[in-house]
């Protein structure tokens, strides 16, 4: 029975930024529509995070836009060139500073920014352009893929810290910081980045892994969806690294129902990510799930969001070899064979 | 006018007379010259007059009207000869314009003088000092030539002038460079901006002219630059240089250029090779040269410095740094200031990283360039080609070999065809060696499907079927497996490629289905370097070509796998790396060129098809070819139409005289003459050996109607007439006359080229030009949808119509042409051909031509009349329904992103448009398809 005079608080705070709940639609091309970010507000999220200015974007749209305007020209002194010059310049980050601001006059919740990058380079003052152009936060997204066998996980991990600093130096806004789970010590590179002054820790970045197509003997690329069941990668480790870093941490991947935002707060999240849902479901989806965490919330008597917020982190729970080897020989054993 | 021409000075500070005199006041001898042919005049007489001679010149600064009293006032009194000069022919006339308005008033003035006349500089011929001192020379003599010409070697009417060719009046003082490129690697851009520099830093005066061969692949390009402290009248080429760059190492072993430089001049070569090595790799002729000529001799690896600063394959502002530092022209700092202040301006709207790179391709230049201790002895072991293969036919060497080798100037008249027509498959014989890797066969991966062979826009992958017992005499190398064919199981299959006429495209390794299985980027066919390979695969291409072709009577034309195997009479043209437009003309002249008709309408197919020096239509081993004509852009279609009723007309009167002849000649073969089946190359072949029995039986006949019909005899053979050029003609100019032949039922093939603008002059935009696309005249994208040409001919129902994209589907696109050529009445084919107008990188073009199709921009279809007298639907859709956005296929074109990065919102609005059109048209295209006909 829901005792419906209490009041349920689902406010929580993320990058020193008061949220109405910890429901965040995270960053993808959904949101690079000023309409899409609107209905996300309607639909009752706390935060939106736009879609990601890459690093490599604008200078190789240059470059190439130059390859192919030098090369078609100059073959004949009829055509001397082969496509005009551009009647306006070629846009560096103009447009994705237009839409922060636009997104800012648009919707009161806040807008956190996206910057996709790997390497230190001239795209980190794009930082500094989208706190100027209003985003309330800045989320950096490291996408990156050490495909070369001659760098060693330490030299990642200091170019990861070597980015967050530089960022730093650049913005005076909250940081967050976007990473994969593919480190050693996933705990160890928290605490590092944490050092280096980042704000929040978005766990964990969904690679897009290419497809073989057997027909055309092609390498594809492949778009999957999430699936709820990527969310306990998340949750493990945000229940490990939860209370080991200043930083907030946010959790993103595999969030589809409503008690999927209640574990990752349990677990420890500020927020709770998500985009695959929106996209399954419409944007509409968060307005259900909020309902649904009143529910959960009001049958299970919790008063508010922040009260469950690291209340089953490891150091939380009564067995914190749940989280360890111990427990992974226990699952092991369980399964019964057919 | 007088008064129009001083407030001219006043704004301009140059003041023109309606004539202008310059020259010795008491000038005995006077030129007179409209034009820029004044400005070489002015240079000769300022050189003749400082060395004594009363000569001078009137420059007609106003033509029409021609005032006869300021024309007189400005002949000097003491003058006693003249010679008026124009730049033009007037076939039947007393003489050219100027000539005779020179005439007329002296004499309607009553002025007495001895006057000749004569023509300069027709069809772009140069004109020199050394040829004004030729006319000045003429006119000392008692007997002066009248209506001659200067400037070449008429050797069949003997109307030149002599003239030495080594007079020079080059002005002491001015730097005369000379920079050979390629067509795209920026070089005649970069020097433009050189001239710009040293006009607006310098107190310099500065001119350029810029000269490119014919070819769209592998263009060389010559720029001339002169710079000086007097002003600049030399508006001819340079002959003696003061420096020489080369921009393209490649280019030393093809091109003699330092037979321009003077003594002591400079040479800059772009050079792999570091100012150590250098010497051994060139060719003897151009190490003589240096030696004798002591040149300075400066090498850079800017490919190297590109590749450094990320710059690509770019190297024009590299040299140009270079150029800038050896010639001193500027003080260092200054002439990189200017350097980077025109690359900012040049570059900057393409984004400020491209700015950026080449700001350090700028900085690093100069930490590359060496000058080379030149040693004192020829070490060469090789030298400069041949422009044209020792086995070449006659003409070739001594016609074609002198324009390849850029010295038709030289040409006499005599050396001119007749009647203009010029020997065809002559193309084969320059071997451009363009191509830095060309594609190589892996026999046994290879399905032999044909793909590749179809997909070569130059025809330079040849496929044929053969018997074992050919392979005698084969070299080493050469590669023979098994043929993949059922009924040829015993016979052999040799996939080959023309080592030197291919320009490296890719686009046979793209579309090769074939992958390895243990490495599946390994192919059938593979791109490797070509220096490596070239001699060998060149022997192999040559033992190949001594192969019988495939025998046509076992093939089916509408097997791409069977196409293949049939000689391409298309060979080696000159259109660009990776063209989308010459894979339809060769596989036209697969299917029909021994009995086509050509009508081509200007633009890039007829540059690439019949540009001089070399033609790349040919002729089979029988002789028979395609009869290939270009008149103008803007009557394609009737021109075409005119052939068409002359076969017609030929076959008529051909056709009555069998029947005369019927007694004659045989009952039997009268009859089967007149009523041969031709409706297949069985029939046809059938009907040349009666023919060629008709002409047989006429050799015995001695009548004037045997005469007669033995000239047209051919007539009686099936003729297949092909009316082709790009959408400018067919879209736009040439489009009323399209729609006339279209309308008139008469038995055309016409063949659309269709890249959605006018490539040939530059990518200007089309009625062909989509939506949202970014063009000249259509800068800020073309607001307007593309023209459905297509639609237009089905809505009269008499039409054949198809649209095809060989990318899309090219089993259909070998199905349209056969089917627009048997259908008896007009036939309009567009095809969908990808273009460096497009702006991405040709390798993909079928990619994006799939693309195109499966977006639903460009549905496949056909419109065959004849099936509505079968009561089936004419209209048959034969492409699926779109399965990817537009965006998907759009995006992936600069033409259309290039507005996306600099006015997104306007390209959003438009792709919306573009999209709507796609999805209406899509629509009326599915309605038309499932109409029942009863």
């Amino acid at each position: 029975m829901i005792d419906l005079s209490r009041t349920i608080d689902l406010s929580t705070t993320y990058l020193g930024l008061k949220l109405k709940n910890p429901l965040v639609a995270s960053s993808s091309p959904m949101c690079a529509d000023l309409g899409n970010v609107r209905r996300i507000e309607d639909a009752g999220a706390g935060a939106v995070v736009l879609h990601s200015l890459f690093e490599e974007q604008i200078e190789l749209e240059s470059e190439e836009l130059d390859r192919f305007l030098t090369e078609s020209a100059g073959l004949s002194p009829e055509a001397t060139t082969h496509l005009p010059e551009p009647m306006h310049p070629v846009m560096g980050p103009e447009q994705y500073l237009k839409h922060i601001a636009q997104c800012k006059q648009a919707v009161k919740i806040p807008i956190i920014a996206s910057l996709n990058g790997t390497t230190p380079g001239g795209w980190l003052h794009y930082a500094r352009l989208m706190q100027q152009a209003g985003a309330d936060a800045l989320e950096l997204n490291i996408y990156y893929i050490p495909v070369d066998p001659k760098v060693t996980g330490e030299q990642v991990e200091q170019q990861y810290v070597d980015l967050v600093r530089a960022i730093k130096a650049e913005v005076t806004i909250p940081v967050a910081v976007k990473l994969g789970p593919y480190f050693s010590s996933i705990g160890n590179m928290s605490k590092k980045l944490d050092a280096a002054g980042a704000d929040g820790l978005v766990l964990f970045n969904r690679f897009y892994q290419p497809d073989y197509d057997l027909e055309n003997m092609e390498v594809v690329p492949n778009l999957i969806l999430s699936n709820s069941y990527e969310l306990l990668l998340r949750l493990h480790w945000i229940a490990v690294i939860y209370g080991s870093v200043k930083a907030d941490l946010a959790l993103t991947g595999g969030v589809h129902h409503a008690t999927d935002v209640i574990k990752s707060m349990m677990a420890g999240a500020k927020v709770a990510m998500m985009t695959s849902a929106l996209l399954k479901r419409g944007i509409s989806f968060l307005d259900t799930l909020a309902t649904e965490m009143l529910v959960w919330m009001g049958e299970h008597e919790y008063d508010s969001i922040k009260q469950m917020q690291g209340s089953m982190s490891r150091n939380a729970v009564p067995q914190p070899k749940a989280f360890e080897r111990a427990n992974y020989m226990k699952v092991l054993g369980s399964y019964a064979m057919r | 006018m007088e008064i129009k021409v001083a407030k001219f000075a006043g704004i301009a500070g140059r003041h023109y007379h309606l004539f202008d005199y310059f020259g010795a006041p008491d000038a005995e001898r006077v030129i007179i010259i409209t034009g820029s042919g004044a400005e070489v005049v002015h240079e000769t007489v300022e050189a003749m007059v400082a060395a004594g001679e009363k000569v001078g010149e009137i420059k007609v600064r106003l033509y029409r009207p021609f005032s006869i009293e300021h024309f007189i006032a400005a002949i000097p009194a003491s003058a006693k000869s003249l010679a008026v000069l124009d730049r033009c022919k007037e076939p039947g006339a007393t003489g050219e314009p100027l000539y005779c308005d020179v005439i007329t008033t002296l004499a309607e003035s009553g002025v007495s003088k001895k006057v000749i006349g004569g023509r300069y500089g027709l069809a772009s011929k140069e004109f020199t000092p050394a040829m004004v001192k030729g006319v000045f020379d003429e006119l000392l003599k008692d007997k002066p030539k009248n209506h001659f010409t200067v400037g070449i070697v008429d050797d069949v009417t003997h109307t030149s002038l002599a003239y030495d060719p080594k007079f020079s009046t080059e002005v002491e003082g001015t730097v005369r460079a000379m920079f050979y490129g390629l067509g795209a690697d920026g070089t005649v851009g970069a020097n433009k901006n050189s001239i710009k520099i040293i006009g607006e830093e310098t107190d310099n005066f500065a001119q350029g002219y810029f000269v490119y061969d014919s070819k769209k692949s592998g263009a060389i390009t010559t720029s001339h630059l002169r710079f000086g402290p007097k002003p600049l009248h030399s508006s001819y080429l340079i002959s003696q240089a003061s420096f020489v760059a080369c921009h393209q190492f490649s280019f030393l072993e093809r091109l003699d250029m330092l037979k321009s430089a003077e003594e002591g001049a400079t040479f800059l070569l772009n050079s792999p090779f570091g100012p150590d090595e250098i010497w051994d790799k060139l060719p003897r002729k151009a190490q003589q040269q240096i030696l004798d000529k002591k040149l300075k001799f400066y090498v850079i690896d800017g490919y190297e410095v590109a590749k450094q600063t990320g710059m690509g394959g770019r190297i024009n502002t590299i040299m140009q740094t270079c150029f800038f530092a050896i010639s001193g022209v500027l003080p260092r700092e200054e002439a990189i200031a200017a350097i980077k202040y025109a690359i900012k301006k040049t570059y900057g709207r393409r984004g400020e990283s491209v700015v950026q790179k080449n700001y350090a391709a700028v900085d690093e230049a100069l930490n590359h360039l060496h000058e080379v201790k030149v040693p004192g002895k020829i070490t060469a072991l090789f030298d400069i080609r041949p422009p044209v293969p020792a086995a070449a036919p006659e003409f070739v060497q001594k016609v074609t070999a002198m324009i390849v080798a850029g010295d038709g100037d030289e040409l006499p008249v005599s050396a001119m065809p007749v009647d203009g027509t010029y020997p065809t498959g002559t193309a084969q014989w320059e071997k451009r060696n363009i191509a830095l890797e060309i594609p190589e066969w892996d026999a046994d991966l290879c399905i032999q499907c044909g793909k590749c062979v179809l997909v070569c826009p130059h025809s330079v992958i040849r496929a044929k079927v053969y018997d074992d017992s050919c392979l005698k005499g084969a070299p080493e190398s050469f590669k023979a497996v098994p043929a993949r064919w059922k009924d040829m199981k015993e016979k052999k299959y040799t996939l080959q490629v023309a080592p030197e006429d291919c320009t490296g495209c890719t686009l046979c390794v793209q579309i090769c289905p074939a992958k390895s299985k243990t490495e599946v980027k390994h192919r059938a066919i593979n791109m490797v370097p070509q220096p490596a390979i070239r001699e060998r695969e060149a022997a192999n291409w040559d033992f190949f070509l001594s192969i019988p072709e495939t025998d046509r009577s076992v093939l089916s034309p509408a097997q791409v796998k069977d196409v293949q195997l049939m000689r391409p009479l298309f060979e080696f043209s000159g259109a660009c790396t990776g063209c989308g437009e010459t894979p339809y003309v060769k596989l036209m002249t697969q299917l029909f060129g021994d009995r086509m008709l050509v009508a081509n309408a200007t633009g890039c197919s007829s540059i690439y098809g019949g540009n001089l020096p070399t033609t790349p239509y040919c002729s089979n081993s029988e002789g028979r070819g395609p009869a290939w004509n270009n008149s103008l852009f803007e009557d394609n279609a009737e021109f075409g139409m005119g052939m068409r009723l002359a076969v017609d007309k030929q076959n008529e009167y051909a056709r009555e005289l069998v029947w005369k002849l019927g007694f004659a000649i045989g009952e039997e073969l009268a009859q089967a003459l007149i009523h041969a089946d031709q409706s297949n190359e069985a029939g046809i072949f059938a009907q040349r050996d009666r023919v060629k029995i008709l002409r047989e039986k006429l050799a015995g006949i001695h009548t004037p109607e045997a005469r007669d019909l033995n000239s047209i005899a051919d007539a009686l053979v099936k003729k297949s007439v092909w009316i082709v050029g790009g959408d400018g003609w067919a879209y736009d100019i040439g489009y009323g006359g399209l729609d006339h032949v279209l309308a008139s039922g008469r038995n055309v093939n016409v063949l659309v080229l269709d890249t959605e603008v006018y490539s040939n002059t530059g990518g200007q935009a089309s009625k062909s030009t989509p939506r949202g696309a970014v063009a000249k005249f259509a800068a800020g994208g073309k607001p307007s949808g593309k023209k459905d040409l297509a639609l237009m001919a089905v809505s009269y129902g008499t039409v054949y119509v198809a649209r095809i994209a060989m990318g899309g589907n090219d089993m259909h696109t070998v199905k349209a042409f056969l089917e627009a050529e048997a259908y008896n009445g007009p036939s309009l084919i567009i095809a969908y051909s990808h273009c460096i107008a497009h702006g991405y990188d040709m390798a993909y073009g079928l990619d994006q031509q799939k693309a195109a199709v499966n977006s639903g921009y460009w549905p496949l279809f056909r419109y065959n009349p004849d099936l509505a007298g079968q009561t089936k639907n004419p209209f048959q859709l034969d492409s699926r329904a779109p399965n990817v956005a537009l965006k998907d296929y759009v995006y992936n074109e600069t033409r259309y992103t290039m507005l996306a990065k600099s006015n997104p919102e306007e390209a959003q609005r438009l792709l919306k448009l573009a999209q709507d059109d796609v999805t209406t048209r899509w629509k009326l295209y599915e309605h038309l398809s499932h109409q029942e006909v009863k």
